[in-house]
């Protein structure tokens, strides 16, 4: 396999949606090629940090009005003590 | 009434990056909260249906998908069906003058990676067309497998892997034109010089 196969699969590769043959020979090329292992692991550093950087925060009325529709009591979300 | 207790207990863990996703796909927090709160209206309702045993986060992202695509879809009559141009191979480590990198366990770009902003993440994965940024975002942010994509998003397998392979290249692109606008590439780096 030469750096392009290895390329065109790199996705397939990295998502884990190749069959063991297919993975194994991709894995071999790695071996042998320190440029496209290194350019291999800075696509999966990149999308760990798009995933780790693309969460919010639920806010805390939406959990309230979500629990009320639904007509459930979110313990967590009681705090103090208020009377209703 | 058990199934309401039991729907709870398992769908209510996902609200948070269902709001994360609903703000991916609607860019806009009051629409978001709209579109998770239909989101889990629908899924009570249909929670009757819902086999245990199944994948109840792709059941959720599912609903969460066509109600969006039903309900702001209805708003603009058509989906954008555009296309994108293929970007080249490595394009943002080969900017971040990758190839050349050392040997490092942790190496140079990774750090500049990290530096990235979450905005500035956001907003890349936001000027995707959305098709491609669907695509993106229930593999790279939510860990889908092709398979569970092509059924939240109802495309064949070959659509969800050209979408996430062009989505991918352009989400690249636009970090790097994010980030020369912010002047955070790193020959640019104010501080360096």
């Amino acid at each position: 396999m030469d750096c392009d196969e290895a390329i065109v699969r790199i996705y397939q590769y990295l998502d884990g949606e190749l069959t063991v043959w297919r993975r194994r020979a991709i894995a071999r090329h790695l071996d042998e090629c320190p440029p496209c292992a290194h350019g291999f692991d800075f696509e999966i550093e990149l999308r760990q940090v798009v995933a780790s950087k693309c969460r919010d925060e639920v806010p805390p009325e939406l959990k309230r009005r979500i629990a009320q529709a639904i007509g459930i009591t979110v313990e967590e979300e009681r705090r103090g003590p208020e009377v209703v | 009434m058990a199934d309401q207790a039991e729907f709870a207990e398992l769908a209510m863990p996902y609200m948070s990056a269902l709001y994360s996703a609903a703000l991916r796909m609607t860019r806009n927090p009051a629409d978001a909260e709209d579109l998770v709160q239909e989101t889990y209206l629908r899924a009570y309702r249909g929670f009757g249906g819902f086999r245990e045993g199944t994948n109840l986060k792709a059941w959720l992202y599912k609903i969460l998908t066509n109600t969006f695509i039903n309900t702001y879809r209805a708003k603009k009559r058509r989906p954008d069906e555009v296309d994108l141009d293929d970007t080249e191979d490595f394009y943002l480590y080969r900017r971040l003058g990758g190839l050349e990198a050392a040997n490092a366990d942790r190496t140079p770009e990774a750090e500049v990676l990290d530096a990235i902003p979450d905005e500035m993440v956001k907003d890349a994965l936001e000027a995707l067309p959305e098709q491609f940024r669907m695509a993106v975002l229930l593999a790279d942010v939510e860990g889908f497998s092709y398979k569970e994509i092509a059924e939240i998003m109802d495309v064949p397998i070959g659509t969800v892997m050209s979408r996430l392979h062009r989505g991918r290249r352009q989400l690249q692109k636009a970090l790097w034109e994010f980030a020369g606008e912010r002047g955070l590439h790193p020959a640019a780096d104010p501080a360096g010089g």
